[in-house]
């Protein structure tokens, strides 16, 4: 196990050092790999001067299941299915971007209603999954009834999918070349109804959480990250841009139906915790402007192309990236020529977020690194593949 | 008219013609003692499944509805399974001081009883210094806190014990200060004598603002002292898993899980002692019809009554709050809490050497 | 609760009556923030109507799954217990997970001349994803979703379970 310092962790240690050691009031204690702040397995050392955080070394490796060795055994039709239990909460997401990698390979055209359904369903798991975090959120700096009640509006969500795509989570609902299956006839009343619920529900987040005056305090200030470490460490989506740094997939390298809508890329200059706090908040509104321009506009049509029975990808390599709810998810596939993959490699955005914790954490209270990790967005099977 | 101070003087009158003056007194102590640990029983029960209640209706559940008639009995299971659990004690620990600190929990919150009045002189120990008692017997509850911490060998343990040593610690000032307006106002110490200087209109009402500011900070005060959210820095289940009581399993728990939910209990009891007027009925001026129905509800039900609203509100805030950092905990009582609370007894002193209180 | 300025900040502005206004001010929207919180949880408090909870095992009986939702692969059969299942084995194919297995065998039919059918669709529920990939690989139709969903067993292998029924056969027409 690498250490940057050797800390000592027993009172015997110390003494043996005649207690002048640096590090020798330090506090180790593990946050997980069984933890409530962590969301999953997740493990965190974290040295402590008191309450003040002096170094967090996240340790990986617990929900490790090899997703990326599965999929090279799998058909480019069944390796989709597995990149729904990396980052659950953004399923459709995962799917999309390997579907669309395929896609490139194959030099398949995606049937217009298809790109369409696809971006509704997209942000419809955006929402659901910024939902989630808002509740987790709150309850990581200490609030439990937001969590229900962030609930009953992702509960709406499930519903629709669960109508379409016959599963609340892991849906599968893309195939290279378009979807799975038709919408259900009652998908577009539903989500309307969704987004009218959504609309009259969303204030009081900022009620319940937002305006808070402990929130804000709890948040502002907190897990300062510049715009240059963002760069650096690779940070994407809401962690970036909590940051200022520009780096929305739909806006730069538009795929699907996103050049179709408008939409703002949201930016926020704070740095911290509040900042990209306030980001999700903002960009669950941006979606529901994206699914109210598309919803009454499917494109009539087919829902999927015509495609060959065995799916190979020419020899090559593919590279496709999509903007999950937590960041750029790139896929690379290297192809042989065969039906399954040679190497297949996912850019999950999870782990390159969680590099920059430690940067983020050093100096602060303990109850900050909570929130850290909460406004992080952390889905551990995301980082862990 | 049958009310609880008749039974207890009837009581009290058998005994002492029965027996002699010193068995009769044992006997009093022992059945306030079994009263005492009685009523400490119940209002857990009670406790826990209002607070199950409360947070389940703002959490848009339903709560607890399975055990027993809309689910009353839902903690009287709870209590059977933690009663028949295994109580562990980790290897590492100081044995003796990891066993003593639940029972020094709940004997501070058993002391704290005494005097506290539940309905028109029914009490059980009316001292002169009943308010400077209460104050001085609740921090004995850090001890308790401080020792689960340190002899549990466990680091969030401690952590959770050291937050806490410096959040009750400072929060009994301003509790203190806050209570010490209506002190001012009364002149005693006395619990008896605070309620019956509320015959005329609750301290809240009559007291200006100064008693209205020392009532906000009182309930703020002993939130933090109570370590209840948005204070449970003890506890932070977000980042210290469960704080100081971590190791602590099966009765061992379950004392500490009583022990705050009476503190809970106490601590508005004196809130509204001090500042409701205790068991006082609520009148208005000169409605004498009004007043004379207000005077039927027995005098228990009205300190009841005002009991529960308080611990409502404490539930209230713990299930709608965030919680607060350290740092912040200390910030608010120091730089907020405790100049307030200074200023504001000395507004009430002037109000009470000017007289200008109703 | 927001950070008072530190002594040097109050000394260059220098004004003191500005830090009172600001810490009245900080204390009044602080203490309307925390009250337009309990407003809110205070209203859900009152209205049990807005209550979501499914009361689950009790409504077993009005419950009703989505169409679509994906619980198991069946086989359906009708009356005269026939199936659809040529024993083509794409859906063993399509499997990711090797959940399906077809197990063949060889009917002589009337003609006297040698037809593959199936003996037995191996099913096994506890390795099943429920990606519906079988069900779209099918070309005759013969496997579709069912919507159970409570698959808890106490023994591991009742979850393998043989989709055709005994003694069925396929249906007429079907190739
Ligand atoms: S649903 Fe998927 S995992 Fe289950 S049997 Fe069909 S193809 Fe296999
Ligand atoms: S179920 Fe369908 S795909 Fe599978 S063997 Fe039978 S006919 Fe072929």
């Amino acid at each position: 196990m690498f250490r940057e310092t050797e800390i000592l962790q027993t009172a015997s240690q110390v003494s043996s050092t005649g207690g002048d050691l640096e590090g020798a009031g330090d506090l180790v204690i593990n946050v997980g790999p069984q933890h409530p702040a962590t969301h999953g397995v997740l493990h965190l050392v974290i040295t402590l001067n008191g309450e003040t955080i002096k170094k967090v070394e996240p340790h990986l490796g617990y929900i490790h299941r090899s997703i990326e060795k599965m999929c090279e055994s799998l058909t480019y039709r069944q390796f989709i299915y597995v990149t729904s239990r990396m980052d659950y909460l953004s399923a459709h997401m995962n799917n999309h971007a390997c579907a669309l990698c395929v896609e490139k390979g194959m030099q398949i055209e995606v049937p217009e209603r298809a790109k369409v359904v696809r971006v509704i369903m997209d942000e419809l798991t955006r929402i659901a999954s910024h939902e989630l975090w808002w509740g987790a959120m709150a309850m990581d700096v200490g609030a439990f009834t937001p969590f229900f009640h962030a609930f009953r509006e992702r509960e709406t969500i499930n519903e629709i999918m669960e109508e379409t795509c016959g599963a609340r989570l892991t849906m599968n609902y893309y195939v290279p070349g378009g979807l799975m299956a038709e919408l259900h006839p009652d998908f577009q009343k539903k989500v309307k109804s969704f987004i009218t619920l959504f609309k009259s529900k969303i204030d009081e987040y900022d009620e319940l959480v937002t305006g808070n005056i402990i929130f804000q305090n709890r948040m502002k200030g907190v897990g300062y990250l510049s715009a240059e470490d963002a760069v650096s460490f690779g940070c994407s989506g809401p962690t970036a841009r909590g940051s200022g740094v520009s780096s929305d997939i739909r806006k730069l390298y538009p795929y699907a139906a996103y050049d179709q809508v408008q939409f703002d890329e949201v930016l926020e200059n704070g740095c911290d915790s509040f900042a990209r706090y306030m980001i999700r908040i903002r960009e669950m509104k941006q979606s529901v402007r994206i699914i109210e321009q598309l919803i009454d506009n499917i494109p009539e049509g087919d829902f999927q192309a015509k495609t060959k029975a065995v799916l190979k990808l020419p020899k090559g390599e593919f590279y496709t990236r999509v903007e999950t709810a937590r960041g750029e998810l790139g896929v690379y596939i290297v192809s042989e020529g065969g039906t399954t993959p040679y190497r297949i490699k996912f850019r999950s955005p999870g782990f390159s977020n969680l590099s920059a914790l430690d940067q983020m954490a050093r100096g602060s209270k303990l109850g900050d690194l909570v929130a850290m990790m909460g406004t992080l967005d952390l889905v551990i099977p995301d980082i862990d593949r | 008219m049958w009310s609880l101070s008749y039974i207890a003087n009837a009581l009290h009158d058998w005994l002492y013609q029965t027996f002699s003056p010193t068995l009769a007194l044992i006997i009093e102590m022992v059945i306030a003692g079994i009263a005492v640990i009685g009523l400490f029983a119940v209002l857990g029960l009670v406790l826990v499944i209002m607070e199950r209640r409360v947070a389940a209706w703002m959490q848009i559940r339903l709560g607890p509805n399975r055990v027993g008639p809309f689910g009353l009995l839902q903690s009287l299971a709870d209590t059977l399974k933690l009663l028949v659990k295994e109580g562990m004690t980790p290897s590492g620990s100081d044995k003796f001081l990891f066993n003593l600190a639940p029972y020094i929990a709940m004997m501070v919150a058993m002391l704290l009883m005494a005097p506290i009045a539940f309905a028109k002189d029914f009490q059980l120990w009316d001292l002169n210094i009943g308010v400077l008692y209460v104050s001085a017997v609740s921090s004995i509850m850090v001890i308790s806190i401080l020792m689960a911490g340190w002899a549990s060998n466990n680091k969030y343990s401690l952590m959770g014990a050291m937050r806490s040593g410096a959040q009750i610690v400072s929060y009994e000032l301003s509790a203190g200060l806050s209570v010490l307006v209506v002190v001012v106002l009364t002149g005693s110490l006395k619990i008896s004598d605070i309620i019956q200087s509320q015959a005329d209109g609750w301290w809240i009402f009559k007291g200006h603002v100064p008693v209205l500011v020392a009532f906000v900070i009182f309930i703020i005060a002993v939130t933090a002292e109570t370590n209840r959210a948005p204070f449970d820095l003890a506890e932070a289940e977000s980042e210290l898993t469960a704080g100081f009581h971590t190791e602590y399993s099966g009765m061992k728990f379950a004392l500490f899980f009583l022990a705050e939910y009476i503190n809970v209990f106490i601590v508005c009891s004196i809130g509204a002692i001090l500042f409701l007027g205790g068991w006082m009925p609520f009148h208005i001026g000169h409605w004498e019809g009004f007043n004379r129905v207000m005077d039927y509800i027995p005098s228990s039900i009205w300190f009841f009554g005002k009991t529960f609203f308080l611990i409502f509100v404490i539930m209230w805030f713990r299930w709608t709050f965030p919680r607060l950092r350290i740092d912040q905990l200390l910030n608010l009582e120091w730089k907020y809490l405790l100049p307030i609370s200074m200023i504001n007894i000395l507004l009430a002193t002037a109000i009470a050497i000017a007289g200008w209180h109703f | 609760m927001p950070g008072l300025p530190s002594l040097r900040e109050r000394g260059s502005r220098g004004e003191a009556n500005m830090f009172i206004v600001n810490y009245i001010k900080d204390i009044y929207k602080g203490i309307r923030s925390l009250l337009v919180g309990m407003r809110r949880t205070g209203y859900y408090f009152t209205h049990h109507k807005e209550i979501i909870t499914q009361e689950y095992p009790d409504n077993r009986d009005t419950l009703k799954m989505a169409d679509r939702f994906k619980g198991e692969v069946v086989m359906p059969h009708d009356e005269n217990n026939e199936h659809r299942c040529t024993g083509c084995t794409a859906c063993e194919l399509a499997c990711p997970n090797g959940t399906i297995k077809v197990v063949t065998k060889f009917d002589i039919t009337p003609e006297g001349k040698k037809k593959k059918a199936i003996d037995k669709l191996v099913y096994h529920l506890e390795l099943c994803t429920m990606c519906n990939l079988c069900i779209i690989a099918c070309p005759s139709d013969a496997i579709v979703m069912a919507q159970t969903f409570e698959h808890s067993v106490f023994d591991r292998a009742q979850l393998t379970k043989i989709l055709n029924n005994p003694g069925s056969k396929i249906m007429e027409g079907v190739e």
